[in-house]
């Protein structure tokens, strides 16, 4: 059965997410694979085809790498209009945008993988199969497995859960979730994609103009305020706005919060490390006098990237396109303290 | 990372790969000797996919009419007597309805896609089943029935006709309805958004 959970971000600190609170989708449930018996095959346009058991991945020179992880749908619920036309004022940060989630992933290099079976010269993109009931499969330029791919076995220093890939899954960092493929069971070098049915009846984004986006793997720059959120009620005075920002290319370079529904913007303070292709969590303290107001965030990332508004996104994408939603939104604070979604930016 | 940085990054790391200059591979020996060799029989064992251009095809046939009576024992009872779906589920499968033609998908979140309004890959309906299909015993069908219920889901979405059979040359040449509407991604991070 496909299924699907979401991390609640409105319940954590810091930047890592804890292992069993990561957000999950299963295209054909979680299977469960005796590790002694998995194993990886690397084939195609390789000299030496071979089998890679776990105990064989981990005698590999190993990476440990922090990266977030998004499910290229993150943000439908926020994105689609309700009844009366506006995004519904009852969504939490877990239902607003609780598709991603970060870890510290440790596995080996692909390109180091495809060193030792020899890939050729020939090969431009590569398949990725998982052990999954559907053996779901993405196809993949090489260029990632040459850049930052990893084949990981290990998150927040244990092995993957199984719901996360156990016993090992491939780790595309800043593309869109489905990429990483878990429970990696076949990795096939050919000359062009497969056109599996996930990269073309699904994860491709139908625009306004007619067309539908394809293979659009990067994540957009993206922010949300965690705290205050909803269903929070709060108190007059100081307290920090704090959230999530993160970009599938590279680094975030700041982050704007506004409390007076953007009109003004001030730059909040980003919490060290500021690493690439993850969460950062950035803070900016406030003084809340009890006057209605909207708070919100936006990310700008090192391209030069800046989060885009929910209209200005709408404008380019339109309403029913299907994946790849990141726009600015915000927190309606009412002059009782109670806060509510705002996703009409 | 900007965008031209990780290009550069992308031209060193395949140079290093391939260090050995003259041959077509990224080297001629296992650097750390792991793993083992897989043989024939083990990538044939796993190897199931298929391309667009029918690279992975099997031999075999199936006629619509055979596909017919596959999809009603095997995939009716999730996916509807039609093809219909029975949401949120199992997807429709069938469909063209005249409000949903042209590809408005991107306008209204209502229009429901089917393989015949949306899918650009007759290839990609073979793959499928073969590999995911049916979801309680998938890999259960012969490639004979994965050809026919490939042409019976293409001829109920008035891709193909009532009378045809599809084997591995057939179902290469058939041209998805919608197959153009398909564009590379044009997103390149910077100021504009895409």
């Amino acid at each position: 059965m496909a299924g699907s959970s979401f991390t609640p971000l409105q319940d954590l600190a810091g930047t890592i997410t804890p292992a069993d609170l990561h957000f999950e989708v299963h295209h054909a449930g979680v299977p469960l694979i005796d590790p002694a018996r998995h194993s990886l095959l690397i084939h195609g346009l390789v000299d030496r085809p071979t089998l890679l058991s776990l105990a064989d991945l981990r005698r590999f020179p190993q990476v440990t790498r922090t990266h977030f992880i998004e499910c290229a749908g993150n943000g439908v619920l926020a994105w689609r209009a309700n009844e009366f036309g506006k995004p519904n004022p009852g969504l939490t940060p877990q239902q607003v945008a609780g598709m991603t989630s970060n870890s510290e992933w440790t596995g080996v290099l692909l390109r180091t993988l495809l060193e030792e079976v020899g890939a050729r010269r020939s090969a431009k993109w590569f398949l990725a199969e998982g052990g999954d009931a559907c053996l779901m499969a993405r196809s993949i330029p090489i260029e990632k497995a040459m850049d930052d791919a990893l084949v990981a076995w290990a998150q927040n220093g244990e092995a993957l859960r199984p719901e996360q890939g156990f016993p090992m899954r491939l780790l595309l960092p800043g593309w869109e979730g489905n990429t990483s493929v878990k429970w990696l069971r076949r990795l096939e070098l050919g000359t062009r994609p497969w056109m599996t049915r996930w990269e073309t009846a699904t994860y491709t984004d139908p625009l306004a103009n007619g067309t539908a986006r394809q293979f659009s793997f990067e994540m957009d720059a993206r922010s949300i305020i965690t705290s205050p959120a909803h269903p929070d009620t709060i108190e007059r005075g100081w307290r920090p706005i704090s959230g999530l920002a993160w970009s599938g290319r590279g680094k975030i370079a700041r982050v704007d919060v506004s409390t007076d529904a953007g009109n003004t913007w001030q730059v909040a303070t980003l919490q060290d490390p500021v690493l690439s292709k993850a969460h950062t969590r950035f803070s900016h303290m406030w003084e809340w006098t009890g006057a209605e107001t909207i708070i919100m965030s936006r990310a700008t990332d090192e391209t030069g990237y800046v989060q885009p508004t929910r209209a200005e996104l709408m404008r380019v994408r339109g309403e029913g396109t299907a994946y790849h939603f990141n726009p600015i939104y915000g927190w309606r604070v009412m002059s009782n303290g109670r806060v509510f979604f705002h996703g009409a930016t | 990372m900007p965008r031209g940085a990780m290009v550069v990054v992308v031209v060193i790391g395949v140079a290093a790969a391939c260090r050995d200059g003259g041959s077509s591979s990224t080297g001629s020996s296992r650097p750390y000797d792991l793993g083992k060799p897989a043989t024939s029989a083990d990538v044939a064992a796993r190897d199931v996919d298929v391309g667009p251009d029918g690279a992975g095809l099997p031999p075999g046939s199936g006629s619509v009419v055979e596909g017919v009576s596959i999809y009603a024992q095997q995939c009716a009872s999730c996916h509807g007597e039609r093809g219909e779906g029975k949401t949120p589920l199992y997807p429709r499968l069938v469909g063209r309805d005249s409000i949903a033609e042209g590809f408005p998908f991107g306008k209204d979140p209502r229009f429901v896609k089917t393989i015949g309004n949306y899918w650009p890959y007759a290839t990609t309906v073979f793959d499928y089943v073969r590999r995911a299909m049916p979801q309680m015993t998938p890999g259960s069908l012969t490639n004979d029935q994965v050809y026919a219920v490939t042409a019976y889901l293409l001829a109920a979405n008035r891709v193909i006709p009532m009378t045809a059979t599809l084997d591995s040359a057939s179902l290469v040449a058939v041209k998805m309805p919608y197959a153009d509407r398909f564009v590379r991604d044009d997103r390149r991070g910077g100021r504009e958004v895409r």
